[in-house]
């Protein structure tokens, strides 16, 4: 009798799936685009996480940020929409199904500028999904001009200085009632990936600006966005710590320097705070600290803002569980006598 | 007509006129906006229709809030005809600002009534003249001084119905109808009514030949605007989610469909099985359609024009990435903002192929408000089946104002949901190509997210792309996937409402038609053959892309007259598009577009014109 040697097989999941299948297709960006950098972080986020591929949506608009669904788990439905709309896009499939992990992905061009007035309204709303914006100042696929998000005094590779003020996303964000509202930098593995965790925890809208240096069009040196400034001016306001509903780890912590927030699905965000007195659960401050570091040149990133118990825009309208889109003919089809009523009322 | 233009014994024959007039006129109604006369002239309508009569109404209202002029038309005609008549027989007058050019576009033999305090310079001669004291009988009746302007209307009310010698009974009925639970505004109101119909009874002297006499061609019928008929088609067609924009003439359809979703898909527990969301815009509204309909839901907007135009983008990519939605566009003035109250069909060029490239939509044409309602449902099937977009396209007469129609029927057809794999499918197929057509109509099968399968997924995109819903710069990838759209557009001819032959006995003359040009039409092709003797043909069309019958009906006339409201004979082009090239040369248009709903006198004359008659 042969006796079996069992293999090792790959390393898997809580819910027994293999990293593999949260892989989508070979990326089609530049090599050492800060993008594909989230793409591998949401991998190992929703790999982490144990999301069932089946069960998320990944939204986009158009422009290289807008390509990377394609470049992440395959198994889940993607919608590569218009340029700036994949606010309205999402809210109308969240809508038809509400029981999906929706994740959007965008860029500082297609949020900020072409669509800055459905990325406001989404904001207002609360719907749940997790908005990513892979912010690098500048228009890739166009080759290279300003984003509304480029910093004043920004320079690119031609020469040309930005002298427009940068929207800030975050600070609009919690201001019109995003519930979750973080900024990080690609080439932070570690606080991107728990941000993401978290992100995927939280029920309600997040809004995550992730700056993601674009390598060929912004950075250079005089560039704001690029590996070298964000490396020398990246501020993190906390650290993050994010423990799952299912992990059984216990981290020891002090728990004067943590901020501690428990989330909808059980699971613990923990913030260590790194800037003195970081409330995020105050709104003013946040933005207050955010501006104040704008003048200084600091790039703050961590988690600015987060608020557990807002209603979404599905609890405000009140809908039944199941996904709206598939209830059958006999709930969504009002009777025969219904039908006849409203006849007679209009004799 | 001026008074100078009529010989003295003209004027003589036509106030010596002695044989009435019955249940065949229109009332003019012209007062101020804001100042609550819709539901006064409504009570008026219903009283009319509970008389038996047939009615239509009119409202020729500003875009504005208050305090410009409005005209309401109530036509009553005992051949069922329910178009605009052009001229009004009847002019109740209370807006001193249009007074006297209301009271000169009279007909000789016409009526006015008018506060008594309205001081005309030179009255005209061939025309009876009702003074009545509205303000002196609506203050003794209502002491409540803000609550006058709206009493008032109803004094109007209580008059023209005396003049007419309707029964008072009826006007009541009307009312306790509109005001079911609430006695003391009916108090009210029936007061005002029957203080106007007592000063009539006691101070006016019947001179003018109009008469409302009880008939039974109302029984049965029911009366209803085109919008609230296309919120009832969708409600009816189990729409879940609608996302809309405000906009005038097509607030309503979400209104009506709102308020009969709150009512009709409230589950026990109080939970709603619908979701209705106000966008920030017309591109967000249609975005949401498309997510919406991606996703699974039947998804509907509702817009006009200027919506149109903003969801150009979006169509686009409904039509090239296939996904179902719904667009309601209820057409008014174009072009830009145009005149927002006025109405035309004028979006049928645009929303044909709304979007830039090679794009083509489906177009649903409502005739009446039954089809209003049964288009609406239709809509949700056929976006389904073909997953594409497709537009219903009304128009502002037809739905704002009141038409009265025969009851709508249930749907006896089952929802086609269109072609969905479910997991236990992609268990028996092994995977799936999103844009395959397997079954050579040009339809491939979708997926919807969450669908329990690790090869259920697909990417959609607005790129180009391959059969298997991969990005493709691939001329022929590219070429096929256009063609196969191309035959799908084709097999909607099939599946889209069959043209209605109206009239059809094999004359020389024939007519098309679509829309709410129908009721004129019909009633001024009956002008034709009583003034000329002259016998036509008559193929509404109800869709595009257009069925085969709309080719042979051309093929087998002489000549085709397009009627159609607006400018540049927009059917007549799309038709010219579609037909062998020996048959375009048959088709002339009688182009109606002054933003009025078209009347049948103003078909009439142009045609005769055309025809050297």
């Amino acid at each position: 009798m042969a006796t079996a040697t069992a293999t090792p097989g790959p390393k898997t999941n809580h819910i027994g799936l293999p990293i593999l299948e949260y892989r989508g297709g070979k990326s089609t960006l530049c090599a050492g685009c800060g993008h594909n950098a989230i793409s591998e972080r949401i991998i190992d986020a929703l790999f982490e996480m144990g999301v069932e591929p089946e069960r998320v949506m990944k939204m986009s608009g158009i422009g290289c940020s807008s390509k990377s669904p394609a470049y992440f788990l395959s198994r889940a439905h993607s919608f590569n929409s218009v340029h700036g709309r994949m606010p309205a896009v999402s809210t109308g499939a969240i809508l038809a199904n509400h029981t999906m992990t929706t994740i959007g992905v965008s860029g500082d061009g297609d949020t900020a500028s072409i669509g800055m007035g459905q990325f406001v309204h989404m904001m207002r709303r609360n719907l749940p999904m997790i908005y990513i914006i892979e912010n690098n100042g500048v228009y890739g696929l166009t080759k290279g001009q300003f984003s509304a998000t480029a910093d004043l005094g920004s320079k690119l590779k031609t020469g040309v200085v930005n002298d427009l003020p940068p929207i800030d996303t975050c600070a609009l964000a919690i201001q019109l009632g995003a519930t979750f509202v973080g900024r990080s930098f690609s080439g932070d593995k570690k606080q991107l990936l728990s941000m993401l965790k978290a992100a995927i925890a939280h029920k309600g809208t997040v809004l995550l600006d992730v700056i993601s240096p674009c390598v060929t069009f912004n950075d250079h040196e005089g560039s704001t966005k690029s590996y070298k400034f964000m490396q020398e001016n990246d501020e993190p306001i906390n650290e993050i710590g994010f423990v799952a509903s299912f992990d059984e780890i216990e981290v020891d912590y002090d728990s004067g320097e943590i901020y501690e927030v428990e989330m909808h699905d059980g699971s613990n965000l923990r913030l260590r705070k790194l800037l003195e007195d970081y409330d995020p659960t105050d709104k003013a401050n946040a933005v207050r600290t955010m501006m104040e570091a704008q003048d200084k040149d600091e790039i703050l990133t961590g988690v600015f803002y987060i608020d557990t118990n807002k209603p979404t825009f599905i609890d405000q309208l009140n809908v039944v569980d199941e996904p709206l889109g598939t209830l059958p003919e006999s709930i969504t089809r009002p009777s025969r006598e219904a039908f006849e009523g409203l006849m007679a009322s209009l004799r | 007509m001026a008074t100078g233009d009529l010989a003295l014994g003209q004027v003589e024959s036509a106030l010596s006129t002695r044989h009435r007039v019955i249940n065949d006129f229109s009332i003019n109604i012209a007062t101020v906006n804001g100042s609550g006369s819709q539901s006064a002239n409504s009570v008026l309508l219903k009283a009319i229709f509970g008389m038996g009569v047939p009615v239509s109404g009119k409202n020729l209202f500003p875009s504005n809030i208050a305090g410009q002029p409005t005209w309401f038309l109530i036509r009553a005609s005992k051949d069922g005809y329910l178009a605009r008549k052009r001229e009004a027989e009847i002019l109740v007058a209370l807006n001193p600002e249009t007074a006297r050019a209301d009271i000169a576009a009279l007909p000789t033999g016409g009526v006015a009534i008018h506060e008594e305090s309205l001081k005309l310079d030179e009255p005209r001669q061939d025309v009876f003249f009702y003074p009545v004291p509205f303000d002196k009988i609506t203050a003794a009746i209502c002491p409540e001084a803000k609550l006058r302007k709206l009493v008032k209307n109803m004094v109007y009310v209580g008059v023209t119905a005396q003049l007419l010698a309707m029964d008072l009974s009826v006007v009541e009925s009307g009312l306790r109808r509109q005001f079911a639970k609430k006695q003391k505004v009916f108090d009210l109101n029936f007061g005002a009514v029957k203080a106007g119909f007592d000063y009539a009874q006691q101070n006016l002297t019947k001179q003018d030949p109009y008469f409302i006499e009880r008939m039974n061609k109302t029984a049965g019928k029911i009366v209803i605007d085109g919008n609230a008929a296309c919120g009832m088609g969708a409600v009816f067609a189990g729409v879940t989610v609608v996302a809309w924009y405000p906009i005038t003439p097509s607030t309503s359809v979400v209104e009506a469909t709102s308020d009969l979703l709150k009512k009709l898909r409230v589950t026990p527990e109080g939970k709603a099985t619908f979701a209705v969301i106000q966008a920030e815009d017309e591109l967000a509204a249609i975005g949401m359609v498309l997510g919406a309909g991606w996703a699974g839901a039947r998804s509907m907007t509702a817009t006009s024009g200027p919506g149109i135009s903003l969801m150009a983008e979006f169509s686009g990519l409904g039509y090239y990435a296939e996904i179902p939605g719904v667009i309601v566009d209820v057409q008014r003035t174009g072009p830009s903002t145009g005149m927002p109250t006025r109405t035309q069909q004028s979006d049928l060029l645009s929303v044909a192929f709304l979007s830039h490239g090679d794009t083509r939509h489906i177009v649903l044409l409502p005739g009446s408000v039954k089809e209003c309602f049964e288009m609406t449902m239709a809509a949700f099937d056929l976006a389904e089946r073909l997953q594409t977009p497709v537009f219903v396209l009304s128009d502002l007469d037809l739905g704002m104002n009141n038409w009265m129609s025969e009851p709508f029927e249930y749907p006896e057809k089952p929802l086609d949901r269109g072609k969905v794999l479910t997991a236990e499918d992609l268990n028996r197929l092994g995977g799936f190509a999103r844009y395959r057509d397997v079954d050579g109509d040009g339809i491939g099968w979708r997926t919807l997210p969450g669908t329990n399968h690790p090869k259920a997924a697909y990417f959609t995109r607005g790129t180009g792309h391959t059969d298997a819903a991969q990005y493709t710069e691939s001329p022929e990838e590219y070429v096929a996937g256009m063609e196969r759209l191309a035959r799908k557009f084709n097999s909607a001819r099939a599946l889209v409402p069959a043209p209605v032959l109206v009239r059809g006995s094999s004359q020389k003359i024939g007519f098309i038609a679509f829309g709410s040009t129908d009721c004129a039409l019909s009633e001024s092709l009956d002008q034709i053959e009583k003034s000329y003797g002259l016998r036509a043909d008559y193929l509404r069309v109800r869709a595009y892309p257009f069925a085969h019958e709309i080719h042979d009906f051309v093929t087998s006339h002489e000549r085709v007259y397009v009627v159609e409201q607006n400018r540049d004979a927009q059917l007549a082009s799309l038709l010219k598009l579609d037909l062998p090239a020996d048959q375009v040369v048959k088709l002339r248009s009688i182009l109606l577009y002054n933003g009025l709903p078209v009347d049948a006198e103003s078909i009439t004359e142009e045609f005769a014109i055309k025809e050297g008659l």
